[in-house]
């Protein structure tokens, strides 16, 4: 074997050995001792908190934990979860009866408190953390969708559409529904469309290129704005903060407003139907072409 | 509601065509079939809006030419085609460069909303080893915006929707036709035979085959799997793709994504040295050099012990300064404040790559969509083809726009030429529903999650992104261990939600997919984009000109072609020679 041989083949074993990934650079090693977790366990008949004790891990948050119960303690334990970083609003519950998205809140935060996970409440359990949310994608059905008589490429200027971002950052974790009084106290869900119906009607109602109008469907239709008496819990529980109540849902109830109670728009409705805001054209009493 | 009178009872839902998944391409697809005026049902393993599109951050590629005019789709396509080092179907490439721009002005009719340049028209991003900036976006959470667009788009016409429904197996009628699949609702396990005269495949990825990933469950190539038990060819299946930045710390987060708009907007990688590595690398584009590029970069840089303390490298974004980031990465300040009490607008962030997106894929008429299997189509990530050897960031959305749109429309026309007969022998329901049972019912066995992580485990060590021929091997004979014990798992409890017996079905894809990888890259001894053999030195011309495609052969086992790349038309040849 000649040098450069010899050198060839000390190089491909050093390199050869990069093909093997270290894998097991270990969770377990950044164990800080264990935490314990009281979490809901049952379905539509009824159940109870279960205590489940597992591994603390630096930086661990209550998903993770979540996880590590059901991989290792309970394999029927049922949660949802999807992207683990706090984008796609599928693992929302209720921790000590608060609201909250299990993959954004870290265990270290309830040190000395204990950690009691549940369902949210405003919907009905399936099982475990698992709730019913199907009722939010039924109002997202009824929702007037958005709709131009110009056709894209748009021109629209930063300034035109920039109080819409806000709105559009909504992650439909539902957890604004689910603090929400009028349904979580008053279970008013077939008459009341939520805060996160607000939030999406916002930007229908304010971008520059639409030519619904919602205002009759947010008064009488489907949205029954009026029975949000804006005491802002939606706004405290939004994980990506939207300032619901102030920049969706008084603006909302502000157009309500100008168009319910302002005579002469009354009038004006009363003789030849409503007046989209917007575009001043008319449109049909019922709005929507998809049915309410 | 029928059912038969069998042990288990099921629905029967009929659809025109049914399409299983509900990200990106699965929707679009539904929109374009029943726009055709046919009954559509969308089949979703999770809620309805959740999909992995909502994950995609930095952009949807497409050469509208508002920021830099000089772009069109001759260069996109020339990008696409270097980066997949031309084992893209050229075909495909074409019609996606040519029609991605107009799949991008329909989501803005149906109400996306992406940032504005000063003339008000959609704003572009440059992005890794696309020449001009082309990443129409809107901050770092484009994908949500997309998805949200089509999830409203759907949700206003007739599509029926099947919320947290997983399919199983695909029914095929005596003609070997597609004719519908079985599936078990999540919240019930109740089953449901769908009757579909056309069925399209939008499953996704499989990135839970590996340890660390920026993937999340759903991830577990069931389509690919179903399409291939099927007789389905797949293509390019060892090209599986690392994003070179994943977050490293705390280690629930490994592996989560760093968007690559980070770099987009000027990030700089840096070594435990100060040292600004790209330039040994690729001095011309440096941090905006191509995935595969920069992430086996960042991996030869931390094992060759220039890495942080958490084993990553850092990226730095903090000349874009607190308002910088708010206005175009605010979601991955959140993300970093949050979950790793890390201040990007003060320091660096520590990342090292993840396990993203595949390649490789379900083979598909590049005009239709439609597999080799009559009545089977794909499109998406499920589908291969597009991308060759590797993705550019940003091509992954606009491809779940055009090809969606292209399997909806295929499939419709399908339906509407052929009247096949969608009945299928009793016997075939029976066998499938016992056998999804059968981890509930058995009295012990193996856990479903242990298989899960051996896979996964073994998957990181042995097909990460360097390979050689010594541990390829030892990973496939971990994978067919694990694979040999996948009939014998145990699911604790009942049909109610229950994600163990969910995780028994995914072992079977998760093993089947692995060992299909691991076969392909024992294949292709080459360096080529996202299969690097360091037992191999550069790339093979001869490999160059070949595709690997799989096929279940009449045994069962895992047959494997060398199929040659079509040469490309004079057309689109010269474009390189001028270019």
């Amino acid at each position: 074997m000649s040098n450069e041989d010899g050198r060839q083949d000390a190089e491909q074993k050093e390199m050869a050995s990069k093909a093997y990934a270290d894998v097991h650079q270990d969770e377990e090693e950044a164990a800080k001792g264990t935490t314990r977790l009281k979490i809901f366990r049952g379905d539509a008949e009824g159940g109870s908190e279960v205590e489940y004790e597992l591994p603390l891990i630096e930086g661990m948050v209550v998903l993770d934990a979540v996880l590590y119960v059901q991989a290792h303690q309970a394999g029927d334990l049922a949660v949802r979860w999807n992207c683990k970083a706090a984008h796609c609003g599928s693992c929302s519950a209720e921790i000590n009866g608060k609201p909250k998205l299990l993959c954004k809140t870290r265990v270290e935060e309830y040190e000395g408190q204990e950690i009691r996970v549940h369902p949210m409440r405003a919907f009905p359990v399936i099982k475990d953390l698992v709730s019913d949310v199907s009722w939010n994608y039924e109002v997202a059905r009824s929702t007037i969708p958005f709709q131009s008589d110009e056709q894209a490429p748009f021109i629209m200027y930063e300034e035109d559409v920039e109080r819409l971002y806000e709105p559009k950052k909504c992650i439909e974790c539902f957890m604004c529904q689910d603090v929400c009084h009028v349904l979580r106290t008053h279970h008013k869900h077939p008459e009341f469309a939520g805060p996160r119906s607000f939030v999406r009607n916002q930007w229908l109602e304010m971008h520059p290129k639409d030519i619904e109008s919602r205002v009759e469907w947010l008064k009488e239709g489907r949205g029954g704005i009026g029975y949000c008496n804006i005491t802002k819990c939606c706004t405290e529980v939004c994980p990506v903060d939207i300032h619901i109540t102030d920049n969706s849902i008084i603006p909302l109830k502000e157009r309500v407003a100008d168009e319910y109670y302002d005579p002469a728009k009354w009038l004006m409705r009363k003789i030849r139907g409503r007046r989209s805001p917007k575009t001043g054209q008319i449109v049909g009493r019922n709005g929507n072409r998809n049915g309410g | 509601m029928e059912t038969n009178g069998s042990r288990y009872s099921h629905e029967v839902r009929e659809h025109d065509v049914l399409i299983i998944g509900a990200g990106g391409a699965g929707l679009r697809a539904a929109i374009a079939a029943t726009e055709r005026g046919l009954s559509v049902g969308v089949v979703s393993k999770s809620l309805l809006g959740k999909a992995h599109t909502v994950m995609a951050e930095g952009g949807v590629a497409a050469a509208l030419g508002n920021v830099d005019p000089d772009d069109g789709w001759q260069t996109h396509f020339m990008d696409t085609l270097r980066s997949g080092k031309f084992l893209n179907n050229w075909q495909m490439v074409e019609t996606f460069t040519k029609e991605a721009p107009d799949r991008v002005y329909e989501l803005e009719q149906w109400g996306a909303l992406f940032n504005r340049t000063e003339e008000g028209k959609i704003s572009q991003r440059a992005f890794g080893g696309h020449t001009y900036r082309r990443l129409c976006h809107v901050g770092d959470r484009t994908g949500l915006e997309m998805i949200r667009t089509l999830q409203e788009r759907t949700l206003a016409t007739d599509t029926r929707v099947y919320m947290e429904t997983t399919v199983t197996r695909l029914f095929k009628n005596d003609e070997g036709r597609v004719v519908g699949a079985l599936a078990y609702t999540r919240e019930s396990g109740r089953f449901i035979h769908f009757k579909a005269k056309a069925v399209i495949m939008a499953t996704g990825g499989w990135g839970r085959i590996y340890k660390v990933t920026s993937n999340s469950w759903e991830g577990t190539g069931d389509g690919c799997v179903l399409a291939y038990d099927a007789g389905a060819e797949l293509v390019d299946m060892e090209m599986v793709q690392f994003h070179p930045t994943g977050m490293v710390w705390p280690p629930g987060v490994r592996g989560l994504l760093v968007t690559e708009g980070v770099r987009g907007e000027g990030g700089v990688l840096r070594n435990s040295e100060g040292e600004r590595y790209m330039e040994n690398y690729d001095p011309e584009k440096m941090e905006l050099s191509t995935r595969d590029v920069v992430a086996r970069a960042n991996y030869t840089e931390v094992t060759e012990g220039r890495g942080s303390p958490h084993g990553g490298v850092y990226l730095d974004i903090t000349h874009l300064g607190y308002n910088g980031i708010m206005k175009k990465l605010p979601t991955m300040y959140e993300q970093f404040k949050n979950l790793a009490d890390i201040d990007i607008s003060q320091e660096p962030m520590e990342v090292f790559p993840t396990i993203h997106y595949v390649m490789g894929g379900i083979k598909v008429d590049p005009e239709t969509c439609e597999t080799n299997v009559p009545g089977l189509f794909a499109a998406g990530e499920s589908a291969g083809g597009l991308h060759g050897a590797n993705r550019l960031g940003g091509n992954s959305l606009s491809d779940l726009l055009v090809f969606g749109r292209r399997a909806g429309e295929g499939a419709a026309e399908y339906v509407k030429s052929n009247g096949y007969s969608t009945e299928i022998d009793s016997s075939q329901l029976d066998t499938e529903k016992q056998r999804v049972l059968e981890p509930l019912e058995r009295q012990d066995g193996e856990n479903p999650y242990e298989l899960q992580q051996q896979v996964q485990e073994a998957m990181m060590e042995h097909a990460n992104l360097m390979r050689n021929e010594d541990s390829l091997r030892e990973g496939l004979e971990k994978i067919l261990a694990v694979k040999e014990r996948v009939p014998n798992v145990k699911a604790q409890g009942s049909t109610l939600f229950n994600p163990g017996w969910h995780t028994a079905q995914d072992v079977r894809y998760l093993t089947q997919i692995s060992e299909i990888i691991l076969c392909t890259a024992l294949q292709r001894t080459e360096q080529r984009g996202a299969q690097w053999r360091l037992d191999y030195d550069g790339p093979d011309d001869e490999l160059g000109k070949i595709n690997f495609i799989v096929k279940k052969d009449e045994q069962g086992e895992i047959g494997i072609e060398r199929r040659e790349i079509p040469p490309m038309p004079e057309h689109l040849s010269r474009l390189f020679d001028e270019g």
